[in-house]
């Protein structure tokens, strides 16, 4: 299936977060997620299917003002 | 003490933390400057997931309050969400609320902002918007439930320093228990100093930090100005006067009553 990752169309088999992030190799990271807007909390990124066209924000600490 | 909501922090300078040359420059600066709060920012990962992990273990090196912002929001939507991941990535209520309405001069939004604040304080959130120097507009967000504003002196990034010095007095006068913070524009110690002296509680810089040619140095002048603007403040200024008053004793000058 596609999601949209960060705004780029991703082929992927991963149905769950945890799996997505590990195939991006951002397993163990500061992140925080929100899937077509709606943030996940940490604790249910094992829980939340994920399906074809959903857009995935995947967000970190950056420098800011 | 800088009242934010329920807590108290010792430094009245806030501090950001883009555009040091160095991420060590940052750092120093950071210490220098004496904040206990930095503000930073929430962007997409990039592939490996290093960037924000490497920015992540420096600002935990400093063991400072972390302030998000929303910056680069141009919608009460964009930023009510980005808020909600910046409570989830920092575990923090607290949230420094943008909303942009122009891009060359980052004008906030104020219809938005109101918009977001009301949305995000409803929702638990400790919002601190960025905002203009307007009354009107301070006043909504303080019936919305905000214990703290923050006008600009001047657009972000400007170094203009307080271009609207009675209307930020206007705002102390007329919100005397809100905690109000200038936020952008300052480019001189002077000007946070100003801001202190004019009552309030604290200043938020970065450029002017940031991309002086010493950072670290400037980080420190900053501190100066800031904890002098606010001696001053509480020593209680004496007004300005239309007219000279001689401060040395005028009785008893010599040749005073001298016959020519």
């Amino acid at each position: 299936m596609v999601l949209i990752v960060n705004g780029e169309r991703r082929e992927t088999g991963a149905t769950r977060i945890g799996v997505l992030l590990a195939e991006l190799e951002f397993a163990g990271k500061q992140l925080a997620i929100a899937v077509n807007r709606g943030v996940v909390p940490r604790a249910r990124w094992g829980d939340v299917e994920l399906r074809d066209g959903d857009m995935i924000e995947i967000i970190s600490p950056r420098q800011g003002g | 003490m800088l009242k934010l909501y329920d807590q108290t922090f010792n430094s009245h300078l806030l501090i950001g933390t883009a555009l040091y040359p160095s991420p060590r420059i940052m750092q120093d600066a950071i210490r220098a400057s004496g904040a206990d709060i930095v503000t930073v920012s929430l962007r997409r990962e990039t592939a490996g997931g290093k960037t924000g992990d490497a920015f992540w273990s420096l600002i935990r090196e400093l063991g400072v309050t972390v302030l998000p912002n929303t910056a680069g929001c141009r919608t009460a939507r964009d930023a009510t969400t980005t808020a909600e991941l910046a409570r989830e990535l920092f575990a923090t209520p607290r949230i420094k609320l943008e909303v942009i309405a122009d891009d060359e001069t980052l004008q906030p939004d104020l219809i938005g902002l109101v918009e977001a604040a009301t949305a995000l304080i409803k929702d638990g959130f400790e919002v601190l918007p960025y905002t203009t120097e307007d009354l009107g507009t301070a006043m909504r967000l303080v019936e919305a439930g905000c214990r703290v504003v923050m006008p600009w002196a001047s657009p972000i990034g400007s170094a203009r320093g307080i271009t609207n010095r009675a209307a930020l007095k206007l705002l102390r006068q007329r919100l005397p228990d809100i905690t109000l913070i200038v936020d952008a524009g300052l480019g001189a110690p002077s000007h946070a100093a100003e801001a202190l002296e004019l009552g309030y509680d604290g200043v938020l810089l970065n450029t002017a930090i940031a991309k002086a040619a010493d950072p670290v140095a400037m980080a420190g002048a900053f501190k100066l100005a800031v904890d002098a603007g606010r001696a001053a403040y509480e020593a209680g200024l004496m007004g300005p006067r239309d007219f000279a008053s001689p401060s040395s004793p005028v009785v008893g000058t010599p040749f005073w009553h001298a016959v020519s």
